[in-house]
């Protein structure tokens, strides 16, 4: 098989499966790939060859004895570093976690470890998942691989960019208000963000407890499902984890794979569209819609007046959750520990120098945000009104599912921009989310998949929400975008990207 | 420093005392509030913890069944409303022994809340406390401050943090201030304490050891003028962890207060740290209201909502608690008043009920704690239930005198072996040789020895006087050095001479 790092998720264990690849060749062929182009690119924070060479060593040794194994056991997988691998440096793209060696894993990665998937290393992202462009972690921007000028979104810009430079199959990704669609968006890969509950927090360093969820990440939405049914299921270490029967994804996605969206009911959200996005999104979106159309959907109209506060409510709720969660960063105990250089050494003191020295300045940002939002005195004007504002916002989104199926909009306003060019305009930033935002903040599932090429010849995405624990609806519908696109366009959007040049 | 202080009765006298108490009692449950780390007193440090325990990053907190259930025990004993539902917050602050650095309780919404409870104080009055709520939280870890004098943490080089406390589950109850207690107020602040730690032991949710720590008191004192007067400026003295020092400590500020208020000072609204040893208080952090937890939900954990039927099975469930079976008590051994206040007092009602068990009589269980034992304890400088020696020992020792084996002196001497540790009743017996001489042969030797060496005895009680007998037994007791029955004795001599 000439070039493995090509091949989908689904393809690849495909292959494994019937031994005409072994996962050892799989997973060296990525590591491979990530030793040509992510020098560039810098997807990885840390790449974990030997465990992944073992790993897929043991797989071989597994199939060789006729053991029966998980569809996807063998394939290669790389792991956003806001998520806990034991053994494996975790540190959120923080300073303040350098060289951090956790002593558990989170509970999606004891079941990607069950399902012997090699996990190639730890991807790039903003400091603890703040940010839409990667260029507030902590190690160094990562790259578009379409372009290197430019972001590869955020906070997930790490799993987003290694998926689209071939260096991973398959990522998991945390969104807590687009972390994981927005950067699939402009970088034409596919991303999800299950409902609420659906994969255990376990293990996630938290941003905001009440908005994050993990994700797949990946190059097509069959491979989504794939993954987002390994990693699925009730948790008892996380209280907020549905008890919910896993769905059925990936047979969805075969369903809307075969352009089955008969019948379904697409609600175009008036909120999220016009003013603030590039004209070619919104184009992409249109001619994306009018496929849907065209493949039987009934396209209908809704409006969600509340998600006109839906950022100022996120820009509240967000800060207050995260200042509490960050505050066990104090140097007592792991990571970074900062002395005063001069004056006593007290622990109050260790703690401030430490986070002081340790925090980049958008954590800091929104720790003193939160601190300020949760103070007695301001606390009902600010997170008691955000709380509010969300409670309207989940009402928009059931009305809304009265007369829809599933509702769409562009993923992100513009394509992906150049590094440096709104990291001075936090506010310029945060719009970045304006469309993902209302899916946190409601609980919802959602889904980001390619949409095309804009005027600037790079990719936006279309974006699929449903309600709550109706995921599958996601993947029928998203899995139907995808086939009527790539039709059109004769393949998949990554082909189209430019070669990146390998660094050596 | 010292505190000028003003006579208590003076101080009592001038002023109403108002007082609160928050008790927090360490559940025995198996593991902790919120993660699997088992939890129990005296494991090495740092060993009973998990990734959550710790607050590792990435961590999360779920609720201990068996510790709300605990909780609701607590609430319905305090005849408090269970809420319908109820939910966690975060108390945000920075300290090593907080993980997380934001501790996880309960609250605007506590698990019960508004009740009262029922304390008999040492004569007997009852005095009703109510209670605002009663809600869950967990513990702290615990700092050791090395290389200080005091153990503080003023002039320490270093400190050391143990998490395994970090973690366990608290229920923490609040009084409303508890007014019209008077000049009783220390008494009555203590006998509530007493009162809950009988009941948290009965309700099987503590095993509720002050000396350990598990039950803690933080009292809350002011003084106003009169009692329709408003409240006045409190003080809240933290870690009070015995009975006697928690009424200390009450009469401790009340005179402290008075003497500052009779000064036309002010009270200070602070936390003041209690001295076992001097038996004073001193001053602690100022509690402005400027101290700001910025409290919010708990967001890793959905509400609590009791299931009604499970909250009914409860209370149906719940045992027998301290003020009820007293009272069924005292009705079944028929001890007068001050008879069974003695015994509450004493801490003996327990011992005595093991002790009746172990088939002795009410009154003989009671003469025995009451009397040689609380002597002896009294004299060790120990509780009652402290003394090596067991309700079932007791028992078997008494039945031993109820069958005619012992004397009551015989039986104080196998007593003693026995709480010098040489054995069971049986066994010091046997070993001392302490068995009452039984046998008549010996018996009238003796006698028969004691009327030769006084002969002028028989006579006397051939003629009608029978007032030397008491020389003969007493001569014959002597002989026997004490094993003989007395009564057995009298009858041989009266044999022995009229025949």
């Amino acid at each position: 098989m000439s070039d493995l790092t090509r091949l989908s998720a689904a393809a690849l264990a495909e292959a494994l499966t019937s031994g005409e690849v072994s996962s050892v060749e799989a997973t060296q062929a990525h590591l491979d790939r990530i030793a040509a182009v992510d020098g560039p690119v810098h997807a990885f924070l840390h790449v974990s060859s030997d465990e992944a060479l073992a790993t897929a060593r043991g797989v071989d040794e597994a199939r060789a004895k006729g053991e029966s194994l998980h569809p996807l056991a063998g394939v290669p997988i790389a792991v956003k570093d806001v998520v806990v691998t034991r053994g494996l440096p975790t540190t959120a793209g923080s300073r303040i976690l350098e060289g951090w060696i956790p002593p558990y894993d989170a509970t999606l990665v004891t079941k990607i470890k069950a399902a012997r998937l090699p996990i190639l290393g730890k991807t790039n992202m903003d400091e603890f998942a703040m940010g839409s462009s990667t260029e507030h972690s902590g190690y160094g921007n990562t790259h578009n691989p379409w372009d290197l000028d430019r972001i590869p979104g955020g906070s997930g810009g790490g799993s987003a960019a290694a998926v689209a430079a071939y260096e991973a199959p398959l990522a998991i990704g945390t969104d807590t208000g687009g972390s994981i669609r927005q950067p699939a968006a402009v970088t034409g890969t596919v991303g999800v963000k299950p409902t609420y509950g659906s994969v255990s927090r376990y293990g996630l360093i938290a941003l905001a407890s009440s908005l994050d969820q993990a994700g797949p990440v990946t190059r097509t939405v069959l491979d989504a499902a794939l993954l987002h049914e390994l990693i699925a299921g009730h948790d008892p270490h996380d209280s907020t984890s549905l008890t919910d029967p896993v769905g059925d994804y990936v047979a969805q996605a075969r369903r809307g794979l075969a352009g089955d969206v008969a019948g379904m009911r697409v609600g175009v959200v008036k909120e999220l569209s016009g003013e603030g996005y590039q004209p070619g999104v919104l184009a992409r979106f249109e001619e994306s819609l009018e496929l849907l159309r065209q493949a039987g959907a009934e396209i209908v109209e809704v409006s969600c007046p509340h998600f006109e506060y839906a950022l100022a409510a996120y820009y509240l709720i967000l800060p207050a959750e995260a200042s509490s969660n960050l505050a066990k960063f104090d140097g007592m105990r792991y990571g970074l520990r900062v002395e005063p250089t001069e004056g006593p050494v007290t622990a109050e003191r260790v703690m401030a120098a430490t986070r002081g020295q340790g925090f980049g300045d958008e954590v800091k940002r929104r720790i003193i945000l939160g601190t300020y939002a949760l103070s007695a005195g301001y606390y009902d004007a600010y997170y008691g009104s955000a709380q509010k504002v969300r409670t309207l916002i989940q009402r928009d989104f059931a009305a809304a599912f009265e007369e829809a199926d599933v509702l769409v909009s562009p993923t992100a306003p513009t394509t992906a921009f150049k590094l440096g060019e709104k990291l001075d305009d936090p506010l310029a930033m945060y719009l970045n989310d304006v469309a993902t935002i209302p899916a946190n903040l409601a609980g919802v599932p959602g889904m980001s998949v390619p949409s095309g090429l804009c005027e600037d010849g790079l990719p936006a995405g279309f974006q699929v929400i449903a309600p709550a624990r109706q995921d599958a609806r996601l993947y029928r519908v998203g899995a139907a975008v995808e086939a009527l696109l790539e039709a059109r366009w004769g393949g998949p959007i990554l082909t189209k990207a430019p070669e990146l040049e390998a660094s050596k | 420093m010292s505190d000028t202080l003003v006579d208590y009765d003076d101080a009592v006298a001038r002023y109403d005392t108002v007082f609160g108490i928050e008790v927090h009692v360490e559940l025995g449950t198996r593991t902790k509030m919120f993660d699997a780390a088992e939890q129990g007193f005296g494991a090495d440090p740092n060993t009973q913890v998990t990734p959550v325990s710790l607050g590792l990053p990435g961590a999360l907190p779920a609720v201990n069944g068996t510790a709300v259930e605990y909780a609701i025990r607590i609430g319905l004993a305090l005849n408090c409303t269970i809420a319908e539902s109820c939910r966690f917050a975060r108390k945000n602050y920075f300290y090593p022994d907080v993980p997380k650095n934001f501790q996880t309780s309960q609250y605007d919404e506590p698990i019960a809340h508004d009740g009262w409870v029922d304390v008999e104080l040492e004569d007997g009055t009852v005095f009703r406390v109510d209670i605002e709520r009663a809600h869950m939280e967990e513990d702290a870890g615990k700092n050791t401050h090395v290389g200080g004098a005091t153990g503080r943490i003023h002039g320490a080089i270093y400190s050391l943090v143990d998490y395994n406390r970090a973690g366990v589950p608290l229920v923490e109850i609040v009084t409303r201030p508890v007014t019209g207690a008077g000049e009783r107020a220390p008494e009555v602040a203590r006998a509530y304490v007493q009162t809950l730690r009988d009941m948290f032991r009965a309700l099987e949710v503590s095993e509720a050891r002050m000396e350990r720590g598990n039950v803690r008191a933080d009292v809350n004192v002011s003084l106003r003028p009169s009692s329709d007067s408003p409240l006045g400026t409190r003080t809240e003295t933290k870690n009070v962890n015995s009975f006697r020092s928690i009424e200390r400590a009450v009469r401790y500020e009340i005179s402290r207060q008075a003497a500052v208020l009779d000064a036309g000072g002010q009270i200070v609204q602070e936390t003041r740290h209690w001295h076992e040893d001097t038996g004073h208080t001193t001053s602690g952090r100022i509690k402005s209201d400027a101290e700001d937890y910025r409290y919010f939900p708990e967001p890793d954990l959905v509400p609590i909502v009791p299931d009604r039927a499970w909250i009914e099975e409860i209370r149906a469930n719940l045992p027998e608690l301290p003020a009820a079976r007293r009272r069924r008590l005292q009705a079944d051994w028929g001890y007068a008043d001050p008879e069974m206040r003695d015994v509450v007092n004493a801490g003996a009602v327990e011992l005595i009920e093991l002790t009746v068990a172990a088939g002795s009589s009410p009154a003989a269980a009671r003469k025995w704690w009451m009397g040689e034992l609380a002597r002896t304890a009294k004299e060790r400088g120990v509780e009652l239930e402290e003394l090596p020696v067991t309700p079932q020992q007791i028992g078997a020792l008494q039945a031993l005198v109820d069958d005619g084996r012992l004397t009551d002196k015989l039986a104080r001497q196998v007593l003693e072996g026995v709480l010098a540790g040489e054995g069971d009743p049986e066994a010091v017996v046997a070993a001392r040789g302490l068995e009452v001489v039984s046998d008549d042969g010996p018996l009238l030797a003796a006698i028969d020895q004691a009327l030769a060496a006084q002969p002028d005895v028989v006579a006397k009680i051939q003629g009608g006087n029978l007032g030397p007998v008491g020389a003969i037994i007493g001569a014959v007791m002597k002989a026997t050095r004490g094993q003989a029955d007395a009564a057995r004795v009298r009858e041989l001599v009266l044999e022995r001479v009229q025949s």
